[in-house]
C-alpha cells in the first residue's frame, strides 16, 4: 500500500457555547490514499462537513480543533499559522461548495478570478494563466470557453457555475479536492453531469477526492471507499461495495433500507424509528443504541471503536472478536432493521 | 388541440378489482375528485414600466403551466416530477387557489371553482382540501404553539368550537401522525425537520380533508427521516382515503408512492401513465434521460442514455417539440410542430417520434 496522501487522527472537533460545549466532530479517523475518491455520508447534523472544512481548515471561531492531528502527505497541517494554511488551501487542497453562487466572485469574471487563483499559486504569467484557464474551461465542458471567460458569474447557470467552481479547485493541480455536497443545489440531468465530469477529471489529474454528501446514490456512482458518520463519529467505513450492498454497522443498514428506489414494489419502506440525537444530547455508550434493534447492555455503556467486520470497519459491539462466532454473524442484516 | 390526459385501469390495492377509468367522470365507478383541465398560468415578469418605456423592452410573459390536463381519483395519488421551472409546483398552487389561473379550469367533486361565486361554499369546499409545503421550517409560525397551529384550520373553519375540544382534537391529531399529545404545549423550534413535517401534516388533516397536495413534503428532509414520513403518507392515506397531489423531483420517491405519475417539461405534460407502466417503458425521452440520471445505488452497472444540456430558459422556449434541443431522436419535425398529448399503448405521450416510430422502444420488463 502506498503511503496515505491524507490522514486523519482521532479528529475532534468542538463548538463552545455559553452553556456548554458542543463536540460536533469525535474521534474520526480515515486515511485518502493517493487519487482516491473517499465518499463521506450521513444525515444532517452528522458532522461529515465540518470534517471537511476542519481538512481545508475553514473551520468557524468559535469552533475549534480539540484534538487529533491532520496529515498531509506526511506533514501536519491542522495547526499551522492562517497565512501557511492559506497557501496549502487552493494549492494541495481545493475546495467546492454546494452552493456555486458562494464560491464566486460576482464582481469580477470567471476569467479574472481563475487568473488569480493560479498567478498566487504557481509561477505563470498572466498570458500563460489566461491560456490554462481557457484550456480549463473548455475541460469543464463550457462551451466556447475563449469567449465565456470575461463573462461574470451571473452570466452562468446553475450548473455552469459549477463547472467554473470546479474548473476553480483543480486550476492549481491540488492533490486533493475536498467536495462538499457539490451537486444538491441541482437539477438531477445536471447533477448526473457534473458528477461523471468531476470523475473524469479527477482520474485525468490523479486528484484524490474527499466527497462529502448525504445522497447514497451520489456514493455509490463515484466512490471508491465510503465512510459513514453518525453523530458526529464514524459508524462504519469500507470499500463502497461492500458498505452499500452488505452494511455491517445497523445505522448503515437502515440507511439503505430506507432509500426507494425506482420500481421498488415495497408498500412501506423500512425506517429506522426516532431521529439522530442533538448534539447538547449525545446518549452514553454507542451513539445509536436508542434506535438500535439490536443494542444490548454493553451498547448502553461502553462506546464502541471501529472494529473489523467482514470487508469494511464498523463501530459496533456486535463485531466485537468474542461476539464474533459464526451464529452471531449469520442472519445480522435481516435483523438490522424493522420494516 | 391537446387530448386530456387519461390516465388508465388500475388494480386497486384493497382488491376491487379494476378501477374506473380515471379523467371520464362518468361510466361506471365513481367520478374523478379532482379534474384539471387545460389549465394555463402565465406570469407577467416585464421589467417596471419605466424601464419598459426608456430601455424600449416589451411585455415579457411567462408561460409557467401550459394546457395540463389531468384526473385523479379517490383514494389514489399522482404525482407530478419534472426539474426547476417546469411548472409543476405552479400546478399544486393553482389548484389551492394561491393563484388565479389564466385559462382552463379546476373541478373538485364535480364543481369548477372558478364558478363557486359564493364566500360561504367555497369555504366549505376549501376545508375539503389541504396542503402540505416543502419546507418544514418555513411553513409553521414560530411564535405559536403546536396545539394553536395544529388547531387553526378548526378554528378558521368553525369545525370545533370551544378550548377544551379544541385541545382534545389537536392531541388526536398529533397522536395520528405519531407525536406525543404533551407536544402541543411546545414551540416548532423544539421539533426536528422530520417532527415539524409531521406537524404540519397533523395541521393538513384537521379539517378531514379528502384532497392534499404536497409540494415536495420530502425533498428538505434526511433519508431515514424521508423513509418515515412517506410511510407515514400511506397509511394515513389508508385509514382515510385520502386521495393525493404530490409534486416532487425525485424519480424514486414518486415511484414509491404514486398510482399514476406525470412527467413535466417547461409547463407541459410531456408523458403521464400508471407508475409501473411509466418506470416499467419509460417512452418520452425526456423522461428516460431522467430515469438514467437518477444515480445507480445498486451499481448494475445499467446502460445509461446520455444526458446532455440544460433546461432552456422558460422565457424564450424553444419551437415546436420543447425539448428537441436536448433530444437525441429530434428531426425536423420536432423544430417546427408541437406534438399533442395522445395516448399510446397504456399511457399517453407528446412526442412524434414515439408515435410514428422512429424513437426506438426501450426494454418492457420491469426494471429490479
Amino acid at each position: 500500500m502506498t503511503a496515505p496522501l491524507l490522514e486523519v487522527r482521532g479528529l475532534r472537533v468542538e463548538f463552545p457555547t455559553r452553556r456548554r460545549t458542543l463536540v460536533a466532530v469525535d474521534g474520526v479517523s480515515f486515511e485518502i490514499a493517493p487519487g482516491e475518491v473517499l465518499g463521506v455520508v450521513g444525515e444532517s447534523g452528522a458532522g461529515k462537513s465540518i470534517t471537511g472544512a476542519a481538512i481545508i481548515g475553514l473551520i468557524e471561531p468559535p469552533g475549534r480543533i480539540a484534538a487529533g492531528e491532520i496529515l498531509l502527505e506526511g506533514r501536519r497541517i491542522d495547526n499551522l499559522p492562517a497565512d501557511e494554511m492559506r497557501r496549502i488551501r487552493g494549492r494541495r487542497i481545493g475546495a467546492i461548495f454546494q452552493d456555486p453562487l458562494t464560491s464566486l466572485n460576482p464582481l469580477y469574471t470567471i476569467g479574472q478570478q481563475l487568473v488569480e487563483t493560479m498567478r498566487t499559486h504557481l509561477a505563470l504569467d498572466s498570458a500563460a494563466a489566461r491560456k490554462r484557464a481557457i484550456e480549463l474551461l473548455g475541460e469543464v465542458g463550457i462551451p466556447a470557453p475563449e469567449r465565456r471567460i470575461d463573462h461574470y458569474p451571473h452570466h452562468f447557470s446553475g450548473g455552469m457555475r459549477q463547472r467554473v467552481v470546479i474548473a476553480l479547485a483543480l486550476c492549481a493541480n491540488p492533490r486533493l479536492v475536498v467536495a462538499d455536497e457539490p451537486t444538491t443545489a441541482l437539477d438531477v440531468s445536471i447533477q448526473a453531469q457534473i458528477i461523471a465530469l468531476l470523475k473524469r477529471l479527477c482520474r485525468e489529474h490523479g486528484t484524490a477526492v474527499m466527497l462529502v454528501t448525504h445522497d447514497m446514490g451520489v456514493i455509490a456512482e463515484t466512490a471508491d471507499r465510503v465512510a459513514v458518520m453518525y453523530a458526529g463519529r464514524l459508524a462504519e467505513i469500507g470499500p463502497v461495495q461492500a458498505v452499500i450492498h452488505d452494511p455491517q454497522h445497523p445505522y448503515t443498514a437502515g440507511l439503505m433500507g430506507s432509500i426507494p428506489s425506482v420500481g421498488d414494489e415495497v408498500e412501506r419502506l423500512p425506517q429506522i424509528e426516532g431521529s439522530m440525537p442533538r448534539l447538547d444530547a449525545i446518549p452514553r455508550g454507542c451513539a445509536f443504541h436508542p434506535r438500535c434493534p439490536r443494542a444490548f447492555d454493553r451498547c448502553r455503556v461502553e462506546r464502541p471503536e471501529l472494529l473489523p467486520a467482514n470487508r469494511t470497519r464498523a463501530a459496533c459491539w456486535l463485531h466485537a472478536p468474542e461476539r464474533a462466532s459464526p451464529a452471531a454473524q449469520a442472519g445480522w442484516s435481516e435483523g438490522a432493521v424493522h420494516g | 388541440m391537446v387530448e386530456k390526459a387519461r390516465p388508465f385501469p388500475r388494480p386497486s390495492p384493497n382488491g376491487e378489482g379494476a378501477r374506473y377509468p380515471l379523467g371520464e367522470g362518468r361510466g361506471e365507478g365513481h367520478p374523478p375528485l379532482i379534474e384539471v383541465r387545460h389549465l394555463a398560468k402565465v406570469f407577467d415578469v416585464s421589467r417596471p414600466w419605466l424601464n419598459r418605456i426608456t430601455e424600449r423592452l416589451p411585455r415579457q410573459r411567462l408561460r409557467a403551466v401550459d394546457d395540463v390536463s389531468f384526473a385523479i381519483a379517490r383514494g389514489e395519488t399522482l404525482s407530478l416530477v419534472g426539474e426547476s421551472g417546469c411548472g409543476k409546483s405552479t400546478v399544486a398552487r393553482l389548484i389551492c387557489g394561491l393563484y388565479a389561473p389564466t385559462a382552463g379550469s379546476i373541478l373538485f367533486d364535480g364543481v369548477d371553482l372558478a364558478s363557486v361565486r359564493d364566500r360561504g361554499a367555497m369555504l366549505k369546499l376549501r376545508r375539503r382540501f389541504q396542503m402540505i409545503f416543502q419546507d418544514p421550517y418555513a411553513s409553521l409560525n414560530p411564535r405559536w404553539r403546536v396545539r394553536d397551529i395544529v388547531a387553526e384550520p378548526l378554528r378558521s373553519h368553525g369545525l370545533v368550537r370551544g378550548g377544551v375540544a379544541l385541545a382534545a382534537r389537536a392531541g388526536e391529531l398529533l397522536a395520528q401522525v405519531g407525536l406525543a399529545a404533551s407536544d402541543a404545549e411546545k414551540y416548532p423550534h423544539e421539533f426536528s425537520g422530520g417532527q415539524r413535517q409531521r406537524i404540519s401534516i397533523a395541521r393538513a388533516l384537521s379539517s378531514n380533508p379528502e384532497f392534499l397536495v404536497c409540494d415536495e413534503p420530502t425533498s428538505a428532509l434526511d433519508v431515514s427521516v424521508q423513509a418515515q414520513i412517506l410511510n407515514l403518507m400511506k397509511d394515513l392515506q389508508r385509514a382515510h382515503g385520502l386521495t393525493y397531489l404530490f409534486i416532487s423531483h425525485n424519480l424514486a420517491v414518486v415511484s414509491h408512492i404514486s398510482t399514476t405519475v406525470g412527467v413535466m417539461y417547461l409547463g407541459r405534460i410531456v408523458e403521464i401513465a400508471p407508475t409501473r407502466t411509466l418506470f416499467a417503458r419509460p417512452l418520452h425521452p425526456y423522461t428516460r434521460m431522467l430515469e438514467s440520471a437518477i444515480p445507480d445505488i445498486e451499481m448494475s452497472g445499467k446502460p445509461r442514455t446520455p444526458v446532455a444540456g440544460e433546461v432552456p430558459n422558460p422565457l424564450d422556449p424553444p419551437t415546436g417539440c420543447p425539448f428537441h434541443p436536448r433530444c437525441p431522436y429530434a428531426r425536423d419535425k420536432c423544430r417546427v410542430e408541437r406534438p399533442p398529448l395522445a395516448s399510446f399503448e397504456g399511457a399517453s405521450v407528446a412526442c412524434h417520434g414515439v408515435h410514428e416510430g422512429w424513437v426506438p422502444l426501450q426494454r418492457a420488463s420491469v426494471a429490479a
